[in-house]
């Protein structure tokens, strides 16, 4: 018998006031598993991750992490997920290493100042630990955001357009992170709208449209322009 | 160990911002200089006038400084698109209240004691022989104040109209600290002993425990919104 998903969305609705974001969403995703979510802008991606972060509360639907209840298990499930968000959620007059500290710290874990300094070497923010993040790039404050994601060590990863405004060499390290996150039995969710290397380390896609899945398919016979003309297909023709 | 840590950690953060921006400090010795020199203009050399009005003038001083400084509590949070993360940590969000808590307390302190100095200096009365009567007063005054402002700053920090929403929700919630601190500050100035006030005292301190109480137990609620 298979094992439980990490990720069981079930009959998920999601309404601000009389407007449905979400309508009906059922979706899973296994340990080992990327499952990548495409859609038109608001179509309900970023939503469905907030649901499964806790951030929002689901209308209807059932939406668990680890097994556990978004709305009953909050703070299990919080415990248990690494949420990639929109904000890079850093401080900018703290800097780099001082940022991980924080953050780690009120996670309630303790990080060592080496294992603190090897995250930031891993995303190749090592030469600028110690300075301020006012003055980094977008993409460095990204970096700044996994190496956080990389010392909480979930067991699901929510990323939201986890690709945008790295380079490609940082979006090399992060195929390489996710495939090893997967290889370690974890779990992930990411939304994107790239169809080349946003879907690279993804074995599946759902395509959301106007709060509905509209389209899931494996991702093993496919290639990028495949994935485009299935999104043009099913995205468009139901938004 | 987890809990004080997290709270250290939150306070040691607002900290080193504060110190290494010092955005809210030099706007608050900025406005409190401002305050002084209004004060002095209209009250002139009227000494007896002065003596009267001088407790609830420094506690109108505390008051709109503390008002400036606390609006800014959650401010970090705002523009650094931080408030999600503070709601996703897993644990006791209260750690993070006591910990803003601890830093809007430390930047008031700094802010009174410069207040006081320049009001001894402007108005020419000597503090000296009341300063450990009235650092116990202000104290007590302050941690009251910074325990509501701090919860009032979290629950209108997501809204549009913060700046206006905020005084006028914390304003007469902090009407028994402002009174005792008023009354208080008046009868040690005057050269009354603790014992005298320690009615005022003792309802400071029960504000105090009260507000914190009633912070630590509702924070977590005011940061889900």
């Amino acid at each position: 018998m298979a094992a439980d998903p990490l990720v069981h969305i079930a009959g998920l609705g999601k309404a601000f006031g009389t407007t449905l974001v979400l309508d009906d969403v059922t979706l899973d995703v296994r340990s080992g598993e990327a499952l990548a979510v495409l859609g038109p802008n608001g179509a309900g991606k970023t939503t469905l991750l907030r649901i499964l972060a806790t951030l929002a509360r689901p209308t209807r639907g059932i939406a668990r992490v680890a097994g556990f209840d978004c709305v009953r298990d909050v703070e299990r499930v919080r415990a248990r997920v690494g949420l990639l968000a929109h904000g890079a959620w850093v401080y900018e007059d703290l800097t780099a290493l001082e940022n991980l500290r924080f953050w780690t710290t009120l996670s309630g874990l303790t990080p060592t100042a080496d294992e603190l300094r090897a995250a930031l070497s891993a995303v190749e923010l090592e030469r600028v630990a110690d300075e301020r993040v006012r003055a980094f790039s977008l993409g460095m404050k990204r970096r700044l955001s996994l190496a956080r994601l990389l010392l909480a060590r979930p067991e699901v990863l929510l990323l939201d357009e986890p690709y945008a405004g790295l380079d490609p060499r940082a979006g090399k390290w992060l195929d390489g992170y996710l495939t090893a996150f997967k290889a370690a039995g974890g779990a992930i969710l990411m939304t994107t709208h790239s169809f080349g290397r946003g879907l690279g380390a993804a074995e599946r896609i759902a395509i959301l449209s106007a709060g509905h899945v509209v389209h899931q398919t494996s991702l093993a016979a496919l290639d990028a322009e495949d994935v485009r003309r299935l999104y043009e297909l099913h995205a468009e023709d139901s938004a | 160990m987890s809990y004080p840590r997290r709270a250290w950690i939150v306070l040691w953060k607002d900290v080193l911002s504060e110190r290494r921006s010092k955005e809210t400090l030099n706007a608050l010795f900025f406005f409190a200089l401002l305050l002084l020199f209004v004060f002095q203009f209209s009250l002139g050399a009227d000494r007896e006038r002065l003596v009267a009005a001088l407790p609830g003038l420094l506690w109108l001083g505390f008051v709109l400084s503390g008002l400036l400084g606390l609006g800014r509590a959650f401010l970090g949070e705002r523009e650094n698109d931080c408030w999600e993360g503070l709601v996703v940590v897993p644990g006791d969000k209260s750690a993070i209240y006591l910990g803003k808590v601890g830093g809007s307390l430390l930047l008031m302190l700094v802010v009174e004691a410069v207040v006081l100095a320049l009001f001894g200096i402007f108005f020419n009365v000597d503090l000296a022989p009341h300063l450990a009567p009235l650092a116990l007063v202000i104290g007590l005054g302050t941690v009251g104040f910074a325990a509501v402002g701090t919860l009032f700053a979290a629950m209108t920090a997501q809204v549009r109209a913060r700046e206006l929403l905020f005084p006028v929700l914390l304003l007469p919630v902090l009407v028994p600290v402002l009174l005792a601190g008023v009354k208080a500050t008046e009868a040690v100035l005057g050269g009354e002993t603790l014992g005298a006030v320690a009615h005022w005292l003792r309802l400071l301190a029960a504000a105090d425990v009260i507000y914190l109480t009633v912070g630590v137990l509702t924070f977590d609620a005011v940061l889900e919104g």
